[in-house]
């Protein structure tokens, strides 16, 4: 894959982060106009609203061999559906109790906030997240 | 409706140990709404027992399939095709469920994937309380719709107790006390009349188990 010919000598980690259309997808957006750089191990599934992320959506993400997931919602009282980012913070954390409980372990999952204009965060928090699951290495569930 | 908790993920393993191809059987009703074992907790927990597999090194197959109630036989027949290959079913039907799983198919171990708690209502989102106990003899209508023998936690049928500070239940100060509900009730309709009458004793022969009904 693309993203594993970055670099020839240290771990590529894929990470799924679901967008919300209004703040965090227009974050990252802005990002790429503003011709930020950040990591290209982020893949971004565009969501309308983050309080529309399933369980599921990242229990199978991971399952298909995701490194890592993040969930990125507008600002805590942002939300452009009143309280969605606020109901999707409650599945990541049920989530991070599933991952727990598995054995996967819950840091290879995270809730971000962010609003349209930060460009800027979008890049870093990807940057970030990047770092991050590259040191915990490749999932377990590679080639599930 | 009935509530029921799923089991933890480990204890579930533990009892699925020796078995190779296991159906995770969910049941559409009670269970669904209380968010235990409905179509969707069939795929979460078949999906999670998938990974802690690959991560412990094994290789189980978890087939999943939701019927739209387990507790009537009539719902069951559609599964024969589904067991066909299954060592094991992981019921997360309540514990009516899984017994009427177990007799419609004697041949194959049904395991429970829930622990089955109480017969209760949501409160809100991810909140269930218990109402009826089903003591076979109801008073509802002497307690303003307030059933004591359930939200009393001494189940006085003859309340309060005095043991009550600020509405709330000696025996556990974050519960309302049922007796001042009762009162506040009764009030409201006008009907306070009510609590001079002693209840008599209550009859608990009726909730002798296990129990059944002729029509």
């Amino acid at each position: 894959m693309k993203h594993e010919m970055i670099s020839e000598n240290q771990f590529e980690p894929v990470i799924v982060a679901f967008c919300c259309h209004y703040c965090a997808y227009a974050a990252a957006d802005l990002a790429g106009i503003m011709r930020l750089q950040y990591p290209p191990n982020i893949k971004v599934i565009k969501l309308p609203c983050s309080g529309t992320i399933d369980i599921l959506h990242i229990l199978k993400a991971f399952e298909l061999g995701a490194d890592g997931v993040f969930v990125a919602g507008c600002l805590e009282g942002g939300c452009h559906f009143v309280e969605g980012n606020i109901r999707a913070k409650r599945r990541v954390d049920r989530t991070k109790a599933i991952l727990d409980e598995i054995g996967l372990g819950n840091e290879r999952l995270e809730m971000f906030f962010m609003s349209s204009s930060e460009g800027i965060r979008f890049a870093e928090v990807a940057r970030e997240m990047t770092e991050k699951i590259r040191k915990f290495g490749p999932s377990p569930l590679k080639g599930v | 409706m009935i509530i029921a908790k799923q089991k933890p993920l480990e204890e579930i393993r533990e009892m699925i140990e020796g078995y190779e191809d296991i159906l995770v059987l969910g049941c559409g009703t009670c269970v669904a709404i209380c968010m235990a074992g409905g179509d969707k907790e069939v795929e979460v927990l078949a999906s999670s027992l998938r990974m802690a597999d690959k991560i412990s090194g094994k290789n189980r197959v978890f087939r999943e399939h939701t019927v739209e109630r387990q507790c009537e036989w009539e719902f069951l027949d559609g599964i024969e095709e589904k067991i066909k290959n299954a060592d094991a079913i992981l019921s997360l039907g309540c514990g009516v469920g899984v017994q009427a799983v177990s007799e419609r198919f004697p041949e194959i171990p049904v395991l429970p994937g829930l622990d089955t708690l109480f017969m209760g209502m949501p409160m809100e989102e991810g909140v269930w309380a218990e109402r009826c106990s089903g003591c076979g003899n109801c008073i509802l209508d002497q307690t303003g719709g307030i059933c004591p023998i359930t939200r009393c936690s001494k189940g006085l049928v003859n309340g309060p107790c005095g043991g009550y500070r600020d509405g709330k239940c000696e025996v556990d100060p974050t519960r309302d006390c049922a007796w001042i509900q009762i009162y506040e009730r009764l009030k409201k309709m006008d009907q306070l009349d009510k609590l001079y009458a002693s209840q008599p004793l209550k009859d608990y022969a009726k909730m002798a188990h296990p129990r059944s009904i002729t029509l």
